[in-house]
């Protein structure tokens, strides 16, 4: 199926909604396609080939001659021999390194593919030998890290320098050296799969003196060469000067056919580059280019949409507006349909000067978007096979000077944290190496002890000591996944560098005694895991902040997974608002053409034409395209491609990826304007909020906007154009709800924006002294669904008090007596289906339904919640709303709403995430509707929207050491793009139990822990929610106990990376979400649950386990910049009230609320410089701001809170909470260490796991 | 009189029949994408009502007729039968349920529970053909 669609619209019934289908599934409609030979026709993108074809035939036979011969085959014969000349001349023992190689492509696929891999990238596809030859002992020096690739390219530049250099390598290993002599045995046992990294070198240079291959180089020499390419990801200035010309040449004669015959044969670079401009002359000039298509290519998409709504207006009157606007569409999709060409080619010319139009079309007739199955290839992917198996071989590609480092290094450096990078490897180095003095054989039973080592940690680290003596056991493991690490291990330590991989390692499973560890909370904020990958890897991986997993190390079974007791998922927060992402403007997506992934950095290029899809293993052919790096205006170099860069790109879709005209933006408002509603008086801040932003509102010229107000009737606004005032409609059938006049309640938002202005100025006292307290939410949302359903759009709800007319109504269900119940929690569900009904309908018309409830008593948010949860909305809820009594919430909702009315917007979306072959999801978590297996459809998406997903292991990874998870989410942008956002995460497959639980990213377990919960809690009860929260506990720690440290111990054991698991899921059961015993509002705790459902991980954890900082005594050690403000980093403190002082002030960060706790004999310096009062007595018991005081300590703080409340999307509110106010309970219910009359204390929470351990 | 009851079970066990096999192949749609999982459900709940009669109407007339064994063969899928229907929490729209069908593997079990049917089902017949052809006149 084709990515992040496909599969019918789930309840499109009448109406064609956006085809979500790439071209696989829009193969079929592209009926229309090939007919057209016209560049106005449709074909060229839908149906690739015979268009292109039929276009130019001129071009087609021109740049056939060249194909014919096969660019890259022709090239390697000349380069071949010239390699052969290389080495054979420069320094003859490389010569048989250059041979292993080549056999090693039989053999194993990942190891060959890594171990060239640094090094070969210098050379452009091309040379084979030369390059790989350098591979093997190359390869250490570059996994050094120290080795900037420079030096690499200075050698290979000048053979001398090379072979000088030569015995500098060998020099750094003389242990690795040995180790091959010792070890040729143990060699031929070695396993041919699965070990990507660095040791993998080696085995190479055993082969090498095994010379069982000095034969094969003639028969292996073209797989080599397909192999080879893989490898390349040098910075073009490096490669030898033949073979860039070579190429060079050829992307001329290749691509740009038309120019040739037209200028002539250029023979330099610089007319290589005016080629490309003549030919993109030309190719405005031919008349079959449409040069009348380089206009606007908006314009052309915009019109349909222009119309819908006119056609569909025309229908007035009750429900039937729907099926006009049906046939309507049809027409459009089909008009549009015939004019991506032109769009599509207008893109490809914005490369500059490349003409991709033709030439991309032309000459790969299987281009990634048909889908017809090439026997062919097929059978390349057999011959592959035995080294296949490894699979996502990794793509050593990390030059840093690539474009800037523009990295994805940086994304993570947004806003949301800082880097994360070197938190988990600092300061456990020291600990194995002193450690594992000598290379002790890795037999299993280590006596249990603190200080001693686990089998784990052992077996991990004792690779470790191979660099400095190596021994052959070492390599016969049967662990491939810690003997990964070795090589790069031994490397970095020979070269002084700093050993990253291999300390992470041990020191996440280093045991922890938990019942005896009092401070297990470390000072500074916890990090993602790193995933166990060489450093190319690591470097090109996703961001935590975008894409989790639960566990960085995958197990290779389920059974393993059983056995580890520990959750597996993903925990995703795809729309981030990034600093930094690649766009990409490309004719073609290069897509697998099996399983539809994206191309991504975890491919293997099998050569410079074929890749070889991380997911499925398919491979792929590569588009002449994509042949092209627009970035470094190079041809041959795919492996380049800013695609193959980054792990999160995002993508321009062409019209293959639509089913209608891109949506414009449409914003809806549904308010309440009941008694109750004008009482609280939100009306003001709502339309003082929205007149401010309404210039900002996401969205382009097409922008419309509406209004809807209801209490027990609904009123219509009418906005059109040329009114001299707003005109309110009142429609008090609410059983039968129709709209009284369609085309005018949603208008454009420029060409009405006077209109509007007078609304949101009129609203806030137009029912200032309405008596109507009933509220017919049900019908109001009825009226708003048929608004919207000829567009799409979002719907804003603001509600106030309980439905109670009409359609949806409800009832109370609340029983106050039971708040405080430790036993059933009723009602967590909804009452009625009508909203969840509704909020399909809603997700199927392309409607999101954003909820704001604002309500001081009892509202069934568990009923209401269903009309945003399905339809992808999101829900706000303030308890106690009210605009002078609650000021808080009041301002809370102020600043919520800037937010939310001027934060990035997604329409029409639609979600897929892929995983290895092997893996298969099957629970979903967030706001949407699962429309197919592993389709989400989101009918909007917004920036702070997270989503989680359970995986389970359906088949084996045995023959696989990486599994990738790819995210595509294809949206329409506010200014009517449609586009696709690709993530792709990469992690290792361990077979060690051990490995396993070093992989543990407790945080993302405990979010997927929390989300588990709330299913758990609604489908079954709130107990056994906490029960089976508890039960993970006791499971993976016995889990652990009984398997990995092999002793039955009294203590309460944990390895390092789950230390904080109890406390966190102690946190969880006091979270107001699972909470009992104290007395909890339902609402309350259905906000509570919403949240966990919805929230990305950063942010829920911080709803989970607090951040609790001492801030009277703010110093700038440690401090960071940020935009030229000093911002102090005071360490975290544990949450309990021991660590509160009298004398000290304490903030409290839980996400959505900043508590300021003063101490009653708290210094009088920082009361006066920092809080503005002259002493304790005299701070107010209400307080939210922080003066602006022109002290140090003031400034410090102010810079620390405003970069705490940077790092989030919706600005918390700050209260400042006196020792002695009643408002300190509000705080001390979030010291969670602490026991409270229903719950544990933490130490009592530990030593009630380990009774049910010992059971 | 005999005769006329194992008739009738006999056609009603037929119509089980079909109804689980179209439980099966739409369920397999869903599991196929071929439709989506909004008019599967639909689709389904619309038939459990009927197959809940259908079933219960068997088992109560092989009460009624006094046959024991084959009452007591039938009475647990009944009662699962009324069990599932009750136990549709309120907020959902049936006993296949949109929302979460694709969720903890709901699928999986609705598809083995139909295929279970079927097998029962099938039983069934035969044993109402068998005691129907024993059956004088």
């Amino acid at each position: 199926m084709s990515a992040p669609a496909g599969s019918p619209h789930p309840a499109a019934s009448t109406r064609i909604p956006p085809k979500l289908g790439g071209a696989a599934v829009s193969g079929a409609a592209a009926g229309p396609g090939p007919a057209p030979h016209q560049q106005n026709g449709p074909a060229q993108n839908q149906m690739q080939v015979p268009p292109g074809y039929g276009l130019h035939p001129q071009n087609y036979n021109v740049p056939s001659g060249h194909y014919s011969q096969g660019p890259g085959k022709t090239t390697s014969l000349p380069l071949d021999s010239q390699s052969g000349g290389y080495y054979s001349g420069v320094y003859t023992i490389p010569t048989q390194n250059v041979v292993t190689p080549n056999t090693a492509n039989q053999q194993s696929g990942a190891q060959q593919i890594y171990g060239r891999g640094p090094p070969a990238p210098h050379i452009v596809g091309s040379t084979p030998g030369y390059f790989q030859g350098a591979a093997s002992s190359s390869s250490h020096l570059h996994t050094s890290a120290s080795q900037p690739y420079s030096s690499f390219v200075n050698h290979y530049n000048s053979p001398a320098m090379y072979s000088a250099n030569s015995p500098a390598v060998s020099q750094g290993f003389p242990s690795t050296c040995g180790h091959y002599a010792v070890s040729t045995v143990s060699n031929a046992a070695y396993p041919s799969v699965s070990y990507p990294s660095l040791p993998a070198g080696d085995p190479y240079g055993q082969q090498m003196f095994t010379s069982q291959n000095a034969s094969t180089i003639r028969s292996v020499r073209e797989n080599s060469f397909s192999g080879q390419n893989t490898a390349v990801s040098h910075p073009s200035p490096l490669p030898p000067p033949p073979s860039q010309q070579y190429h060079q040449q050829l992307s001329l004669s290749g691509y740009s056919p038309l120019s040739w015959s037209a200028s002539g044969l250029p023979s330099t670079q610089d007319n290589l580059i005016r080629n490309h401009s003549g030919s993109l002359a030309t190719a405005n000039n031919n008349p079959n280019a449409v040069a009348e298509s380089s206009s606007c290519p908006v314009m052309q998409t915009v019109q349909p949409p222009e119309s819908s709504p006119v056609v569909s207006t025309v229908v007035s009157g009750a429900s039937s507006a729907r099926a006009p606007p049906t046939a309507n569409h049809l027409v459009e999709t089909v008009a549009s349909v015939t004019q991506p060409s032109e769009l599509l080619q207008q893109k490809g010319m914005q490369y500059g000067d490349y003409v991709n139009n033709q030439a991309s079309s032309a000459p790969t007739p299987l281009s990634s978007t048909s889908d017809d199955e090439e026997e062919e290839e097929d059978e390349e992917a057999g011959v592959d096979s035995s080294s296949t198996t490894s699979s996502a071989s990794p793509m050593p590609n990390s030059y840093d000077a690539l474009e800037g480092g523009s990295y994805p290094d940086m994304l993570s450096s947004s806003a949301s944290s800082p880097a994360p990078d070197p938190a988990p490897e600092s300061d456990p180095a020291p600990a194995p190496v002193p450690a594992v003095p000598q290379p002790s054989k890795t037999t299993k039973p280590f006596g249990y002890g603190y200080p001693t080592l686990q089998p784990g940690y052992q077996n991990a680290a004792a690779p470790l000591s191979s660099g400095v003596q190596p021994s052959s056991p070492v390599y016969s493991g049967f662990q491939p996944y810690a003997q990964q690490y070795p090589g790069m291990n031994q490397l970095s330590s020979s070269f002084g560098g700093l050993s990253l991989q291999s300390s992470a390692q041990p020191e996440s499973l280093r045991p922890v005694n938990l019942t005896q560890e009092r401070n297990i909370l470390p000072m500074t904020p916890v990090w993602a895991p790193v995933p166990n990958l060489n450093l190319d890897l690591k470097k090109l991986n996703c961001s935590p902040d975008s894409f989790r997993c639960t566990l960085t190390n995958i197990p290779q079974s389920q059974v393993l997974l059983n056995k580890a007791k520990l959750p597996l998922g993903l925990l995703l927060h795809p729309f981030r608002d990034l600093t930094q992402l690649p766009v990409i403007t490309s004719n073609t997506i290069v897509r697998c053409r099996s399983c539809r992934t994206y191309i991504n950095p975890f491919v293997s290029f099998i050569d410079q034409r074929r890749w070889k899809c991380n997911l499925c293993y398919r491979v792929n052919d590569v588009p002449e395209e994509f042949m092209y790096n627009p970035l470094t205006r190079s041809y041959g170099e795919p492996h380049k491609r800013p695609e193959v860069q980054n792990s999160t790109v995002e993508f321009i879709a062409s019209s293959d990826y639509m089913l209608r005209p891109p949506q414009p933006a449409v914003y809806l408002f549904v308010l309440d304007v009941s008694h109750n509603a004008v009482e609280a008086g939100y009306l003001t801040i709502l339309c003082q909020s929205l007149s401010e932003n309404l210039d900002k509102l996401p969205g382009d010229s097409r922008t419309r906007i509406g209004f809807v107000t209801f209490d027990s009737t609904i009123h219509f606004y009418n906005l059109q154009e040329g009114l001299s005032q707003p005109q309110m409609l009142i429609v008090s059938d609410i059983d039968d709800v129709f709209l009284p006049t369609p085309d005018s309640l949603l208008v454009n938002l420029y060409e009405s924006k006077e209109l509007i202005k007078d609304l949101l100025n009129a609203l806030p006292n137009m029912f200032i002294n309405t008596r109507e307290t009933h509220s017919a939410l049900g019908p109001a949302l009825q009226a708003a669904f048929k608004l919207m359903s000829p567009t799409g759009g979002r719907v804003s709800v603001f509600q106030t008090q309980l439905p109670s007319l009409g359609a949806g109504l409800l009832q109370s269900r609340e029983d106050p007596n039971q708040r405080s119940s430790t036993k059933v929690v009723q009602h967590l569900g909804p009452a009625t289906d009508f909203y969840k009904k509704l909020a399909l309908d809603c997700s199927g018309q392309q409607t999101a339904v954003d909820l704001f409830l604002l309500s001081s008593q009892y509202s069934d948010l568990a009923s209401l919640a269903c009309m945003s949860k399905y339809s992808a909305g999101c829900i706000y809820y303030y308890p106690s709303f009210h605009y002078t009594h609650n000021p808080s919430q009041a301002e809370k909702l102020q600043k919520d709403l800037k937010r939310y009315l001027t934060r990035k917007i997604g329409f029409e979306a639609v979600m897929r995430i892929r995983c290895t072959k092997g893996l298969s999801m099957h629970t979903f978590h967030g706001n949407f509707f699962v429309r197919s297996t592993d389709l989400l459809s989101l009918a909007n998406i917004n920036p702070d929207a997270g989503f989680a997903v359970q995986l389970s292991i359906e088949e084996s990874l045995t023959d696989t050491s990486l599994v990738c998870f790819q995210t595509a989410l294809l949206y329409t942008s506010s200014k009517g793009e449609r586009r696709i956002r690709v993530h792709t995460l990469c992690l290792p497959v361990v077979s060690s139990l051990a490995d396993v639980y070093a992989g543990v990213d407790v945080q993302a377990a405990i979010c997927l822990l929390a989300n588990m919960a709330v299913d758990r809690s609604i489908s079954s009860s709130l107990s056994d929610a906490r029960d089976a929260l508890v039960n993970a506990v006791v499971d993976s720690l016995s889990a652990y106990g009984s398997t990995v440290l092999n002793v039955q111990h009294s203590a309460l054991i944990a390895p390092t990376s789950l230390k904080l698991f109890p406390l966190y899921v102690l946190a969880l059961l006091k979270q107001k979400a699972f909470r009992t015993g104290t007395s909890t509002r339902l609402d309350d705790r259905v906000y509570a649950m919403c949240q966990i459902k919805c929230q990305p991980l950063v942010h829920l954890m911080k709803m989970i386990h607090p951040n609790l900082y001492r801030i009277d005594r703010l110093t700038d050690e440690g401090a960071i910049h940020v935009n030229d403000r000093v911002v102090p980093q005071p360490p975290l403190q544990k949450l309990s009230a021991e660590k509160l002082t009298r004398e000290g002030a304490f903030l409290m960060d839980c996400g959505s609320a900043f508590y300021i706790w003063v101490g009653k004999s708290c210094d009088n310096n920082f009361i006066e410089d920092v809080l503005g009062y002259p002493n304790f007595a005299s701070i107010p018991q209400k307080m939210a701001h922080l003066p602006e005081l022109d002290t140090l300590s003031s400034e410090r703080a102010r810079s620390f809170v405003t970069w705490l409340r940077d790092s989030r999307p919706l600005s918390p509110i700050l209260h400042v909470v006196k020792d002695e106010s009643p408002a300190k309970t509000e705080f001390f219910q979030h010291l969670i260490e602490d026991r409270t009359e229903a719950a544990f204390s933490y130490y009592e929470f530990l030593l009630h796991i380990q009774q049910q351990i010992c059971k | 009189m005999e005769a006329v009851v194992f008739v009738f079970s006999l056609l009603d066990c037929c119509a089980l029949i079909f109804l689980s096999v179209y439980f099966i192949i739409t369920l397999s749609d869903l599991e196929c994408d071929y439709i989506n999982a909004r008019s599967c459900c639909s689709k389904l709940n619309k038939w459990v009502i009927p197959e809940l009669i259908g079933h219960t109407v068997v088992t109560v007339l092989m009460l009624v007729s006094l046959h024991w064994f084959i009452f007591l063969l039938n009475l647990p899928v009944a009662t699962w039968n009324v069990y599932r229907f009750i136990m549709v929490p309120s907020g959902n729209m049936g006993v296949f349920d949109p929302t979460e069908i694709h969720n903890r593997g709901q699928l999986k079990s609705h598809m083995k529970e139909a295929m279970i049917k079927l097998g029962f089902h099938l039983l069934c017949f035969f044993m109402y053909l068998y005691s129907g052809s024993r059956c004088p006149g």
